[in-house]
């Protein structure tokens, strides 16, 4: 009852003061819960190793420069594998994702009883595992390589996309649905006029956003051997190579930058 | 000619929008629909093509049954039906031609539409309708680019595209500003007469309803209240449709303009210009 009479006038507070109460209590354990935390973090570390980790990453610096430049010319290929990775990743997730999402969206699926759980529950489960974690699996089911990471990648951006698609689906203005079933429209015509317009510039946007992620995401996939990059830094590092190592970091940073520069830039072009 | 009887339509939260409405709309007859918010006006002509499913009753249009078709036959029984909305309802990103095209439909297969190949006939026909209503050269614009009074224009090339002998006209102008909706209106009402094409339009001002509407039937909780010529629309009849208030400002005087039977003639129309204007 946030509306009260005190001495005659109405006065109008935010809270009343019950519910005042239980939000100063809910500050309150949130604060406890912080310090208690911090109790128990600082027990179980070793805090000389923290002490001197300045020391440690000055060090580990130290053996990264200069980096070896001319270890470039065996960076081509798995440079090369990533983008593959990454891009064919995204594709194939594109070709399962839309239809995905024409299931999953409650305006188009063709049940709302059985269909949609169904293509929703394929949705969650592809999101639910990091492509990292589809890498590990893929390669001890179908032994490591380019191929693993592709799959990898697909496996966990068809979930991005049918989710992404499916929301933007379901947001669409509906009066041009109608205005096109009243025409006499059928029903692969009426998505074809009223929604394939309306979802068109988010579709794009989506497609460019997950290949932009998924350059990144292809950059480690190579840690568990799944293909790419990440095996020569798996290498690199695991010979305490760390001047191949910096040379590693520097490529994937340009590569990143580049692949977000030119999503942006399409992005902008469509939208 | 379309033929209503009985029609009932209850939702499922309960409300009933539709209690038992009995109406026949003759060949080439614009008739208003008014009526209070919420008293079953867009659920009557959304019944009547079945985008709202109705409880109870029969609706026929030319002597074919609309209730109780299958989809494909309800598909086919749409394209004799034309409708216009208040946001106008087209497909924003898709230009002019597209959304006009966007008649056809029902007419043409899913592949020659997805790939834009319509006939040429109603390629001919689209740019003859565009150009009646007043947006030649528009063709290529997109729909997002056009001023509100331009986009009901699509809208009504659209509709009247389908070849339908009936329009079902959702508050046309309610959107609009007041010179656009009486041009909008005085369009439809044009087409209309050209074509023999009956119509129900739903629309909150009274006045408008008067100056173009042949015959006005009243609304109200779902059930007609008034049925009749729009000259004999007194404040009586108004508090019977709305409920209480000082009507005495909102309707056209049938006395004053002296020939109510031509509203496109100069002297009547300047006058009740100027009339309408100050409601």
């Amino acid at each position: 009852m946030p509306v009260s009479v005190r001495s005659g006038t109405k006065v109008w507070q935010r809270r009343d003061r019950n519910t005042q109460l239980a939000v100063w209590f809910g500050w309150l354990v949130a604060t406890a819960l912080v310090v208690l935390s911090w109790e128990v973090i600082s027990e179980r570390t070793m805090w000389m190793f923290v002490e001197d980790a300045h020391i440690q990453a000055a060090d580990l610096l130290g053996r990264m420069v200069p980096p070896r430049w001319s270890y470039m010319d065996r960076l081509w290929q798995p440079l090369w594998d990533t983008l593959n990775i990454a891009t064919l990743g995204t594709l194939i997730a594109i070709v399962l994702g839309v239809p995905l999402a024409f299931l999953a969206a409650r305006n188009t699926t063709p049940s709302v009883l059985f269909v949609r759980p169904l293509a929703l529950l394929v949705i969650v489960a592809s999101r639910s595992i990091n492509s990292l974690i589809w890498a590990l699996l893929l390669v001890s089911i179908i032994g490591p390589g380019v191929l693993a990471g592709v799959i990898a990648i697909a496996l966990r951006s068809v979930g991005f996309i049918g989710k992404l698609l499916y929301e933007a689906l379901e947001e669409i203005d509906e009066g041009a649905v109608e205005a096109i079933e009243s025409t006499g429209a059928s029903r692969p015509q009426v998505i074809g006029y009223a929604m394939v317009p309306q979802v068109a510039p988010a579709f794009a946007g989506i497609s460019v956003f997950r290949w932009d992620i998924n350059i990144r995401e292809s950059t480690v996939l190579g840690l568990v051997g799944a293909g790419g990059i990440g095996l020569q830094l798996e290498a690199s590092i695991s010979q305490l190579a760390w001047r191949e190592a910096s040379v590693i970091f520097l490529v994937i940073l340009v590569t990143v930058l580049a692949s977000e520069w030119l999503s942006a830039r399409i992005r902008h072009a469509i939208i | 000619m379309l033929v209503i009887e009985g029609l009932a339509k209850q939702y499922p939260t309960g409300d009933r929008a539709l209690k038992g409405v009995s109406l026949t709309v003759p060949k080439g007859q614009i008739m208003a629909l008014i009526g209070p918010s919420g008293a079953g006006k867009s659920t009557l002509i959304r019944c009547v093509n079945r985008l709202v499913e109705p409880t109870a009753g029969r609706v026929t249009l030319d002597g074919q049954p609309i209730t109780g078709l299958s989809r494909r036959g309800l598909r086919q029984a749409r394209r004799k039906m034309g409708m216009i909305f208040q946001e106008f309802a087209l497909v924003e990103r898709l230009t002019v031609m597209e959304n006009v095209l966007s008649g056809r439909l029902g007419y043409v297969g899913f592949w020659r539409s997805w790939f834009r190949r319509f006939p040429e006939a109603d390629v001919a026909a689209a740019f003859a309708l565009l150009d009646r209503v007043g947006l030649a050269g528009f063709e290529d614009k997109r729909a997002d680019a056009l001023s509100g009074g331009q986009r009901q224009r699509v809208g009504i090339a659209r509709a009247l595209l389908q070849h339908p002998s009936l329009l079902l006209v959702d508050e046309p102008t309610a959107s609009l500003d007041p010179k656009t909706s009486r041009q909008i209106m005085r369009l439809l009402q044009e087409l209309c007469r050209e074509r023999g094409l009956a119509a129900i339009i739903n629309i909150h001002d009274v006045a408008l309803a008067q100056m173009f509407a042949e015959r006005i039937v009243g609304l109200r909780s779902g059930e007609i209240v008034y049925d009749g010529p729009p000259d004999d629309v007194s404040a009586d009849i108004l508090t019977r449709i709305y409920g209480e208030e000082d009507w005495s400002q909102t309707i056209r005087l049938p006395d004053e303009d002296g020939e109510p039977e031509m509203p496109h003639a100069d002297a009547g129309a300047v006058n009740r210009e100027r009339l309408a204007g100050l409601t």
